[in-house]
């Protein structure tokens, strides 16, 4: 893909999502550039994960849309794409980092088994290929290769995270959805975590949706911040701008009873 | 020396023959007739014309000799008769509303129009082995008339139904396509036409631990037994060539509605919602189960979460039917050594190479 | 009860066969595909064969011959059983030589002797779902083989490999059939699968507990998956038979005593019995093996 070419990654318009009577996201539009990387954040019931499922089209909504820009160049609406696009689309150009790393992974199959799903479902038939590119996942993830073939319910919470990422960028994603990816870890293990996931964007130009309630990691990982509450977007703008000066009063409560903290 | 594999036809007559003995048990004592089962384990025959899927009292009573008692096996030769049975038709729905009522209960109305009629029931008895019982003395005269009571009695549910306080049984158009299936694959998702084919003959005792599940927090459905109704019917069928109902006879239903508290979703008010039981015969125990799951199974159309085992419609439909479980558990008992020669092969080549990767280790 | 006056031709009722019939023309145009059927209770126990037996009752003519064998042999209690169902119900010639044999009914083995054009071959098949344990929802496993999503049997056959340096699965080992859909090929060994890619006889397989028929018409390219580094290995025994010396064949362990003596013995009953008759026409060479 040409760095020239400046039309958006992915475009979403008036995404609305109701459940019943309850709005779950209304009218949210927003654009991802390659290589940028979104924070979603609000509190819970901000409707900031019901956006993510959308964006990423494991909901259907209620009204708007998306669209794609393909690896071939042409942009295609999410929704008019068949259960065979939509699921190649889903494991070789995006990945999504679930906070609960039994979404993303299976607990049965061997760290070297995980890594190499995707290559297997788009055609990959050489053992030896698959596993060499396995253990390169695992070192850029810092996984020792010596843990190839354990399963990942014997990793600890961070290795199953890093593990995670590795499973999703073996076939080298443009875009990557995270649901709270550092949640539940410890201090340490997440800031370890953060630094590789910041790695990673630069190195590989990943754009990112970074859904988050913490201030924090949008700060250190973000170009840009979406503020939502009561399902809206309330505030958006560049990370920094956001959460040095903000604007809404919500989010200068945000900001002042998190990052004080 | 090589043993024989032959004589496997020999083997099978001789265990046939041997098992028309054991059957028959003691000669000295008398043998049972098939009208004695009828009339004295009629729970038992309820059951297999149940989960058989044909009322045939008579045919459930031979099956059940023939099986020695085993009600699965006499569950299963009553369905391996109904499968070479033509099918005229479909009955129209019975009208339960319409019933006879030999039973009648509901916990959750101390009174109501109907009136509260025990019938003949365990409940209240107490658990007493009784010794009378193996003396050939007559049953007890009885004491009190049963009363027939020729009017309509209203279904409970309905007159909740009345105040909008319960779900509306779902809309169902007049004369839409029901499944059928005994006549169709089963297909997952399935609806609740099928779901309930698929429970009304499934196995008592899965139903029963599920429902049971469901009470102790796995898949909790907050449920009151609304209404046990237990009586005869009428089956009518309308033949095309006729154009009008014919009475085909009478049939002992037993019917459970279950009223369920329901706190509302995203998709539904608040309001009390329904889980349906029917079962031939006097079969309570199953008739009260199979609401349970019903409504436990109701859980995705409603919106709820669906976490239980009894909420899992693939999980429950797939392992209900008793004859397709037990024939494949007891299929284990058939050959298998071609299989299991390959992974005898297998487990050999996989202990020498761990022995001599152990070896190997050894060594360095 | 005399059953040939009670039942009709091979027990099952004529309306019955022909919705079976259906669902075999499907499945024989969609070579692999499982096709759902209205499977019926049979008089013996799902799990014993009720697929089979309603398959072959659908495809069973009054001048067929049938022969029903179970792990390779005539004469097990299974085979023996199914095929009194048909003499009592269809009245049909039976026999237990392969090449006589119009229709066979099979549990767990192909048989050794070459298949040939005109002949069917009936498979008994208890799970038909390649991706049952691998996947346990229906739904899901149909839409995989929907979108021809089959990346998890891989992870499975990696998985073997990663652990045992080889691939662990040694009988319903899974096959792509004619380049589309994965196909369980029913728990024959793996051992047999050669034998049914481009097979000349036409291969049918009824699930009846589960409810599901598929097939594969003569001639179709099945192909048991593997990798390109650990291609598919049939399995391979070290020795022949004991009786007939046959090599390249099935065999069956026979334990003769209880101090390790064991001995091996063709899986094949017919096939073994036939080498060491005298031949009824002219018979091959002694060690020649059939492929």
């Amino acid at each position: 893909m040409s760095a020239l070419d400046d039309r958006p990654l992915l475009v979403a318009e008036g995404l609305t999502k109701h459940y019943g009577q309850h709005i779950g996201c209304a009218d949210v539009s927003l654009d991802i550039h390659e290589g940028e990387v979104v924070a979603v954040v609000g509190e819970s019931g901000s409707g900031k994960s019901t956006l993510l499922g959308l964006l990423s089209t494991q909901l259907l909504p209620s009204a708007g849309s998306v669209r794609y820009l393909m690896r071939d160049g042409e942009e295609r609406e999410l929704l008019s794409l068949s259960e065979a696009e939509r699921r190649f689309l889903l494991r070789t150009d995006w990945g999504f980092v679930h906070q609960d790393a039994r979404l993303g992974l299976r607990m049965g199959v061997s760290a070297g088994g995980n890594v190499g799903e995707r290559l297997m479902a788009v055609g990959w038939r050489h053992y030896g290929r698959i596993r060499a590119e396995a253990e390169h996942w695992l070192d850029r993830v810092e996984i020792a290769r010596s843990r190839i073939d354990d399963r990942p319910d014997t990793f600890s919470g961070g290795m199953r995270q890093r593990l995670q990422i590795a499973k999703n960028m073996v076939t080298r994603p443009r875009l990557i959805f995270m649901d709270e990816p550092t949640g539940g870890l410890d201090v340490s293990v997440q800031a370890r975590l953060l630094d590789l996931i910041r790695g990673f964007v630069s190195d590989y130009g990943l754009a990112a949706v970074i859904v988050t309630h913490d201030l924090a990691v949008a700060r250190l990982l973000s170009h840009r911040i979406v503020v939502m509450r009561h399902g809206r977007v309330i505030e958006t703008g560049l990370t920094d701008q956001v959460l040095d000066d903000p604007r809404e009063p919500y989010t200068q409560l945000l900001v002042a009873s998190i990052l004080q903290a | 020396m090589y043993v024989a594999v032959k004589g496997g036809e020999a083997a099978i007559a001789a265990a046939h023959a041997l098992l028309d003995k054991e059957r028959r048990g003691d000669p000295t004592v008398p043998a049972l007739t098939t009208e004695q089962i009828r009339e004295q384990l009629a729970l038992a025959v309820d059951r297999v014309t149940c989960e058989g899927s044909l009322y045939d009292r008579d045919l459930a009573a031979l099956a059940i000799k023939q099986a020695r008692g085993d009600l699965i096996e006499a569950v299963f030769l009553l369905r391996a008769y109904r499968s070479t049975l033509p099918r005229f038709g479909y009955a129209t729905p019975i009208e339960t509303g319409a019933m006879a009522i030999r039973r009648r209960i509901s916990a959750t109305f101390k009174d109501l129009p109907g009136g509260q009629v025990l019938g003949p029931t365990f409940d209240y008895t107490h658990r007493l082995l009784d010794d009378g019982l193996n003396d050939q003395v007559p049953a007890a005269e009885l004491t009190h008339k049963i009363a027939h009571d020729e009017a309509a009695v209203p279904h409970v549910a309905n007159l909740l139904g009345a105040q909008g306080l319960i779900e509306q049984n779902p809309e169902v158009e007049i004369g839409a396509p029901v499944g059928d299936l005994t006549r169709d694959p089963l297909a997952f998702p399935a609806d609740r036409d099928l779901r309930l084919q698929s429970l009304a003959r499934g196995d008592e005792g899965l139903l029963l631990a599920l429902g049971y599940s469901t009470q102790r927090g796995y898949g909790r459905t907050h449920p009151f037994a609304g209404e046990i109704r237990m009586g005869h019917v009428e089956v009518h069928l309308a033949p095309e060539e006729l154009g009008f109902e014919v009475s085909l006879g009478e049939i002992v239903v037993t019917e459970c509605e279950m009223v369920n508290q329901f706190k509302g979703s995203a998709e539904s008010p608040p309001q009390f919602t329904r889980g349906y039981g029917l079962a031939f015969g006097h079969s309570e125990r199953k008739a009260m189960s199979m609401a349970l799951v019903d409504r436990a199974l109701r859980a995705r159309d409603l919106g709820e979460e669906v976490i239980a085992p009894a909420q899992d419609e693939e999980f429950v439909l797939s392992h209900v039917d008793n004859v397709q479980a037990t024939g494949f558990v007891e299929h284990l008992k058939l050959p298998h050594y071609v299989d299991f020669q390959a992974e005898l092969q297998l487990v050999r080549q996989m202990r020498r190479e761990w022995e001599e990767a152990n070896r190997k280790e050894a060594a360095e | 009860m005399s059953d040939a006056a009670v039942y009709n031709f091979a027990y099952l009722d004529e309306q019955t066969k022909r919705m079976i019939r259906r669902a075999l023309l499907k499945a024989v145009a969609i070579p692999g595909y499982q096709v759902p059927f209205a499977s019926r209770e049979m008089p013996m126990p799902y799990g014993w064969g009720t697929g089979g037996v309603q398959v072959t009752a659908a495809v069973l003519g009054a001048d067929d011959t049938l022969k029903v064998i179970d792990q390779g042999a005539d004469d097990t209690t299974n085979a023996v059983s199914i095929r009194k169902f048909f003499e009592r119900t269809a009245g049909v010639a039976t026999t237990t030589h392969t090449s006589d044999a119009t229709v066979i009914q099979t549990r767990h083995r192909i048989p050794e002797t070459p298949l040939r054009e005109g002949q069917i071959l009936v498979y008994q098949v208890p799970i038909p779902e390649p991706l049952r344990f691998l996947e346990p929802r229906e739904t899901e496993t149909r839409r995989q083989h929907a979108l021809e999503d089959y990346g998890l049997m891989h992870v499975k056959l990696y998985e073997d490999i990663a652990r045992h340096g080889h691939i662990a699965t040694t009988y319903a080992y899974p096959v792509k059939v004619d380049g589309r859909y994965l196909m369980d090929p029913s728990p024959t060994p793996k051992f047999d699968n050669p034998k049914m890619d481009m097979c000349p006889a036409l291969q049918l397989f009824g699930a009846g507990r589960e409810k599901r028929i598929y097939a594969l018409p003569p001639y179709t390219r099945v192909v048991s998956l593997d990798f390109e580094d650990h291609p598919f290995e049939p399995t391979k025994f070290d020795r022949g038979c004991a009786l007939c010396g046959a090599e390249g064949i099935y065999l069956d362990e026979v334990v003769t005593d209880d101090c390790g003596g064991r001995m091996f013995v063709c899986s094949d009953t017919d096939f073994c019995e036939s080498r060491r008759t005298p031949p009824r026409a002219a018979a091959p060479g002694l060690n020649e093996v059939p492929r």
